[in-house]
């Protein structure tokens, strides 16, 4: 056992305890954990990974499509590359941004958390900022990433440049739909306090409800299915707008990101009143 | 300084912590004593902010936890060990809560260094054991080098060592000025720790008072007595008021006569008298005696009340 000594007294504090040291203890926090660390390089084995197989394969049986699937392909030529990739890595995505919050609680940390900055909406709002900013730039560089090895793998059948009109804008919309599910998960996370049911509320959303109200009968029907969170969101993944979608592809995103401000408000109400 | 007015909190129709009032000075260690249940950790938890009370309100240094500027440097407390997200290293989790301060960096190795844990800073806390938990939980109280510490069930499954690191170390803080607030249901513990005493029982203030205080006001303090002429000095003591017993072994037991005044009936009347000691009550007694109403969960057996109580 160490004989006890007390540390020398600390200088005197210079500002408060703020926003500012709050962004840098949650970036700390998110880095410093394997979930973190893991989910990244899930998202870039996916995007580049799984992606290039899958178009190497497709160009491997080109000649044994059928005229049709050809034709689809060719209109749709972001399908290989981006959006299928973005299907199957928004659940990494969905999975991180629930316990970015949900471990505190399940962790017990949100107690070592609320003790050192009491502010809860200060603690929200740079716990938001560091995943969202972290988000974005691991979405933007893998979707622009993903575009330049992808288009070189599939040149041969299905040609498609920057260009090409609303290919830059589906590449800088892969990123931007994958950080806005984070914050959408996170909101998830927030509200249900546990990592489990969180995790299940998001995923049967965007894996099963969203595709069930596709299946309601009449226009309303139509409707709500265009207005679910993430079957707006993901309009923004299509080059070109399909002849019968209700919203153009920023106006989907507008509503998927309108969907997560009002999950984040609730969540922050929540988050600023319960007993932690 | 902690202040008190009134705190309440209420879990549906369960009064958890009812009315308190009470004042933790600095410059001693004020133990918060109640068996369990009793509203302890609670209490703790609106103190810092983490639970909203129903009624009335606490303030730290004047100010409500969640109006101060830096809290780390006012408060610094240890409510459970396992405050930790386990899969981040000792240093890891006490950088994160520096920055939230503004706090230096060097300040992390500093209390690492003051709780003996530099050689497992970058071991992920998971795999501590729950010693290093608690001194971990310790370290992070400390970083701010704050006024007013928070203690709660501190030396809970800790070694003999740990228990004998943790006292001293609270009555060292306490030393220099500072406001050490530690809760226990473990009597001996606060006996041998405690200045102040601030007792509860089912959410209720029992006694606010100091430990001798508190062992005087709530047990019966006996006299023994050692003499040849025992029927004599029993007859005078009845005399006198006070209330003579025999220990089984030709001694007397004598209780509501004070020590000085049997000392003096003796020599008055010529008995000789060859042991006249007081006998101390003990911080559980008192205790046990005070809150033996109080216990949330009774056990069926009177005779199980003690272990219940020390459980």
């Amino acid at each position: 056992m160490t004989a006890l000594t007390l540390p020398v007294a600390l200088p005197p504090a210079t500002r408060k305890a703020g926003l500012g040291g709050a962004l840098r203890s949650e970036w700390t926090k998110i880095r410093t954990v394997r979930s973190t660390i893991w989910s990244l390089v899930a998202m870039a084995g996916i995007s580049i990974g799984l992606m290039s197989l899958i178009a190497w394969a497709t160009m491997h049986r080109w000649g044994r499509f059928e005229p049709r699937e050809q034709a689809d392909l060719l209109r749709h030529p972001l399908e290989i590359i981006l959006a299928r990739p973005v299907f199957v890595s928004q659940l990494v995505v969905a999975v991180l941004g629930v316990m970015v919050i949900s471990a505190e609680y399940t962790t017990g940390m949100i107690r070592s958390t609320l003790q050192a900055q009491p502010r809860r909406l200060t603690v929200l709002t740079a716990k938001i900022a560091v995943f969202a900013i972290l988000m974005l730039v691991v979405g933007e560089l893998l979707s622009f990433a993903a575009f330049f090895i992808g288009r070189q793998l599939i040149a041969a059948h299905i040609p498609v440049h920057l260009g090409d009109p609303g290919v830059t804008r589906s590449v800088i919309g892969a990123g931007l739909y994958l950080a806005v599910l984070g914050l959408f998960s996170l909101a998830f996370g927030a509200i249900l306090r546990h990592t489990a049911g969180a995790i299940t509320a998001v995923l049967g959303l965007v894996l099963i409800v969203s595709n069930l109200t596709g299946l309601l009968p009449d226009s309303w029907g139509h409707h709500i299915n265009a207005w679910m969170p993430t079957n707006a969101g993901q309009l923004i993944l299509q080059a070109q707008r399909a002849p019968d979608d209700l919203l153009g592809p920023w106006q989907g995103l507008g509503v998927f990101a309108g969907w997560t401000a009002l999950l984040l408000i609730v969540a922050a109400v929540l988050f600023r009143t319960r007993d932690a | 300084m902690i202040e008190a007015v009134g705190l309440t909190k209420r879990y549906g129709d369960r009064l958890a912590v009812d009315q308190l009032s009470f004042t933790v000075r600095p410059g001693q260690v004020t133990g918060f004593l109640g068996p369990n249940g009793a509203g302890k950790s609670t209490t703790m938890r609106m103190i810092l902010g983490l639970d909203a009370p129903s009624a009335g309100r606490v303030t730290v240094n004047g100010q409500p936890f969640g109006r101060l500027d830096n809290p780390m440097r006012e408060v610094g407390a240890l409510l459970d060990a396992k405050a930790i997200h386990g899969g981040r290293s000792a240093y890891n989790h006490l950088l994160c809560l520096a920055q939230s301060n503004n706090l230096p960096k060097r300040r992390v190795d500093e209390v690492l260094e003051l709780v003996g844990l530099t050689e497992v800073a970058r071991k992920r806390a998971r795999g501590f054991s729950l010693g290093m938990g608690q001194r971990l939980g310790i370290a992070s109280a400390l970083l701010g080098d704050p006024k007013i510490l928070i203690f709660d069930e501190p030396v809970n499954g800790l070694d003999p060592e740990g228990i004998l690191w943790i006292r001293n170390l609270m009555k060292m803080l306490a030393a220099e000025g500072r406001t050490v607030f530690v809760s226990s249901h473990l009597m001996s513990e606060m006996e041998s720790t405690a200045d102040h005493l601030l007792v509860i029982g089912r959410g209720r203030m029992i006694a606010d008072c100091t430990v001798q205080e508190f062992i005087d006001q709530n047990s019966e303090l006996a006299v023994r007595v050692r003499t040849p002429d025992a029927t004599r000095l029993a007859e005078l003591v009845v005399g006198a008021g006070g209330k003579p017993a025999t220990d089984g072994e030709g001694r007397l037991l004598v209780t509501e006569l004070a020590l000085d005044r049997i000392g003096d009936l003796a020599f008055d009347n010529g008995v000789r008298l060859h042991e006249l000691s007081p006998l101390q009550a003990s911080l559980e007694q008192a205790f046990m005696e005070l809150t033996r109403d109080s216990v949330e969960y009774h056990a069926a057996v009177r005779g199980a009340d003690k272990e219940e109580n020390r459980a």
